[in-house]
């Protein structure tokens, strides 16, 4: 932790692996007006497993994750500079579509945000306008599917019917989640997805991350590094706009080479 | 030190208490300047509700007298060929005079019996033509029929006219007095509901007075003004809101919507004085143009109360639909839109329920006009409710102060029928989120 551990730890450990990468961003940086958020990130995801973004607040961890399916093209004044290829496709590029990533890059947000409608329709809306249900029959089994991974079909499935905005916390988190993987996204970003929920609930999302890993590859930014630790196999810690580290989840948790990476697991700051 | 903090936080105590009354205090007061507020608003609106009906009442009810008429075939139809137009322009109102004079046998003198004669409506014969029309069998037989007394008669049957006062200070004389007092005696005088009131247009005479052209040219006037704003309008703040960028432009823009929504009416009167009338040549008087012009008028309220009912739509479902891949179009038709829906239809009735109360730009586009004909469409030339109570109101007979009461309620109610409507509207549109 002493200065000199600090300046030496600027060039990163990791040795190149043979692995497959999903996202890779590089040299991403991000500015809000005048304000840089992002300086500089190179950060690589890969494919089917669980990243978990941690770092105190501000530290552009969240703005890192919005890039990756542009939703930050909504804020005012937002630029990006760099390079995010997802599979391989620079998703920056001009005559890119949007709506097609965004089909591709599913999200979950820090506040269930279920649609004023009724559960089946909140999860047949993003099949609905992708025209991915060639029926009415199709699309029932897309919403019975979708709702059985995201664990909520044995407590909804007599209330399709019902606003999803009458459902807990936890539940309308889950089916936020259940609408995300209803388009059959390949990648799912969740921000903070359970910050807004008590440790019962949190467990179950948990779980369901775990499960989500076989088929889709998930980038999670959380502030519980238990949760980090706990859900994740790669992780990256993000301070003052920087990837200060990144790499497997437990070997940041056990043997971090950065001081403020140290710093920050043990509780010092952040 | 412990003493000192002990002594030291006792203090604080007191001050603390003493500072709560005078809070406690400050919130009684508060209330009771609420309280007070409210009591006054709502006398205030008691009085006005309370005069305008005492006023308009009357208006709503008729005096009528039986006549005895003789539909005299010499009169009618001499040449007996029951030709329609015959039929219907001969002279009636001598038969109704006729009937009358023969209630009356003393009155001989030319003078008087036109005295007598001015007991009934100038219009009061129009039912016998329209019995003879619709009965050709009736000529040369004898009818009882009801018919519309003038409006002085009217006036004093309702008790309007004080008999005690001097002759000359009073429009009703004393041989007319003597009449009504021997027709009420035979039971040949009653006050009955004025369904007219409620079917005819504008007349010279109170008593034939109707409001339905004022309606019917106010509801053809929203018609226009609805379907002309409101997609205007909604559009305009979409697009603003949702989609434009936010520049220099953009911001000159709004400042002059908001500017728009307060410029006085009557100039957007003689703007569609001079484009709608002038240059496009559209015809005078007539809703269409009415319409436009009172859209005008009402587009920006609509624009402001759109763009922020949108604001309002939380952020959060946008993103939720922009995470699953709706479009911007999609997010704002399926989403923004119908949450908004509450907060648009609100801000539309004000508009609506500010352009039916509206009067100024309507007397530059000729609205002001008397009409006596109930418009059948758009382009027909008609008045409408605010402008009609103005010309009444304007009026010198006794009778049309009832009139102008009575058109009032119309309008109020014609408002609240409105607004019960968009409440009906806003609370099944209304949702949670």
């Amino acid at each position: 932790m002493s200065v000199a551990e600090a300046i030496k730890t600027e060039t990163p450990a990791e040795k190149p692996e043979q692995v497959s990468h999903k996202i890779t961003g590089k040299d991403v940086c991000v500015y809000y007006g005048d304000k840089q958020a992002l300086f500089d990130v190179n950060l690589d995801v890969r494919e089917k497993q669980v990243t978990s973004l941690i770092g105190p607040s501000g530290c552009g961890k969240s703005t890192f994750l919005r890039c990756i399916n542009r939703m930050n093209d909504v804020i005012d004044g937002c630029r990006v500079e760099g390079e995010i290829k997802v599979d391989g496709t620079d998703i920056y590029r001009s005559g890119l579509d949007v709506v097609e990533l965004r089909a591709r890059v599913g999200m979950v947000f820090q506040k269930p945000n279920p649609f004023p409608k009724s559960i089946y329709d909140n999860i047949a809306y993003g099949p609905r306008i992708h025209g991915q249900a060639s029926d009415s029959a199709e699309l029932d089994q897309i919403v019975e599917t979708s709702l059985r991974r995201a664990g909520l079909w044995e407590e909804v499935k007599d209330r399709l019917d019902n606003p999803g905005t009458g459902l807990s916390g936890g539940q309308q988190q889950r089916l936020c989640i259940a609408r995300a993987i209803a388009v059959n996204p390949e990648v799912i970003l969740m921000d903070e997805p359970c910050s807004a929920l008590d440790p019962i609930a949190t467990a179950r999302i948990e779980e369901l991350i775990d499960e989500l890993r076989e088929k889709f590859t998930i980038v999670i930014v959380t502030h519980s590094m238990q949760q980090a630790a706990r859900v994740s196999q790669r992780t990256a810690f993000f301070h003052m706009g920087v990837v200060v580290e990144e790499g497997a989840t437990s070997d940041i948790f056990t043997k971090p080479q950065d001081g403020r990476t140290l710093d920050y697991i043990t509780g010092r700051f952040g | 030190m412990t003493d000192m903090d002990m002594s030291n936080a006792s203090e604080k105590q007191t001050d603390f208490s003493a500072s709560l009354k005078k809070r406690y205090a400050a919130e009684r007061r508060f209330r009771a300047y609420g309280l007070t507020a409210i009591v006054i608003a709502v006398s205030i609106l008691g009085i006005l509700l309370g005069t305008i009906s005492f006023q308009g009442t009357p208006a709503f009810f008729q005096t009528y007298v039986q006549v005895d008429v003789y539909f005299d075939e010499a009169v009618i139809d001499p040449s007996g060929a029951r030709n329609e137009q015959t039929l219907r322009t001969a002279n009636y109102q001598a038969l109704a005079k006729r009937g009358l004079y023969q209630l009356f046998p003393e009155v001989s003198e030319r003078r008087e019996k036109r005295t007598l004669g001015k007991l009934l409506s100038s219009g009061a014969y129009r039912p016998l033509s329209t019995m003879v029309l619709d009965n050709p069998e009736i000529i040369g037989t004898t009818q009882s029929v009801w018919l519309v007394t003038s409006d002085d008669i009217d006036t004093f049957n309702k008790g309007q006219i004080d008999r005690n006062t001097v002759e000359a200070d009073r429009r009703v004389k004393d041989n007319e007095i003597a009449w009504v007092d021997v027709l009420d005696a035979a039971g040949r005088i009653d006050m009955r509901f004025n369904t007219a009131f409620f079917a005819t247009g504008d007349s010279r005479e109170p008593e034939l007075a109707g409001i339905w052209g004022a309606v019917v040219g106010s509801f053809l006037t929203l018609i226009v003004t609805l379907s002309v704003s409101f997609p205007l309008g909604v559009s305009a703040a979409v697009y603003l809101e949702e989609f434009a960028p936010k520049n220099r432009w953009t911001d000159l823009i709004e400042v002059n919507i908001n500017n728009l929504a307060a410029v006085p009416s009557i100039v957007f009167g003689l703007l569609g004085l001079a484009v709608f009338l002038s240059f496009f040549g559209m015809p005078r008087s007539a809703p269409l143009v009415g319409g436009l012009v009172l859209a005008l008028m009402t587009l920006p309220t609509i624009i402001i109360a759109t763009r922020a009912a949108l604001k309002a739509v939380p952020p959060s479902i946008r993103e939720a639909a922009l995470g699953v891949g709706a479009s911007d179009l999609q997010v704002v038709t399926h989403h923004v839109l119908p949450l908004a829906m509450p907060g648009i239809l609100t801000g539309t009735i004000i508009g609506m329920a500010q352009a039916l109360g509206e009067t100024a730009p309507l007397l530059m586009i000729g609205m002001v006009a008397f009409i006596v004909d109930v418009p059948s469409g758009v382009t027909d030339p008609s008045t409408v409710l605010p402008v009609q109570i103005y010309i009444w109101a304007d009026s010198p007979e006794r009778a049309f102060v009832a009139k102008t009461s009575a058109a009032i309620m119309v309008l109020l109610g014609f408002l609240i029928t409105m607004n019960a409507i968009a409440v009906m509207l806003r609370k099944r549109f209304e949702r949670r989120w």
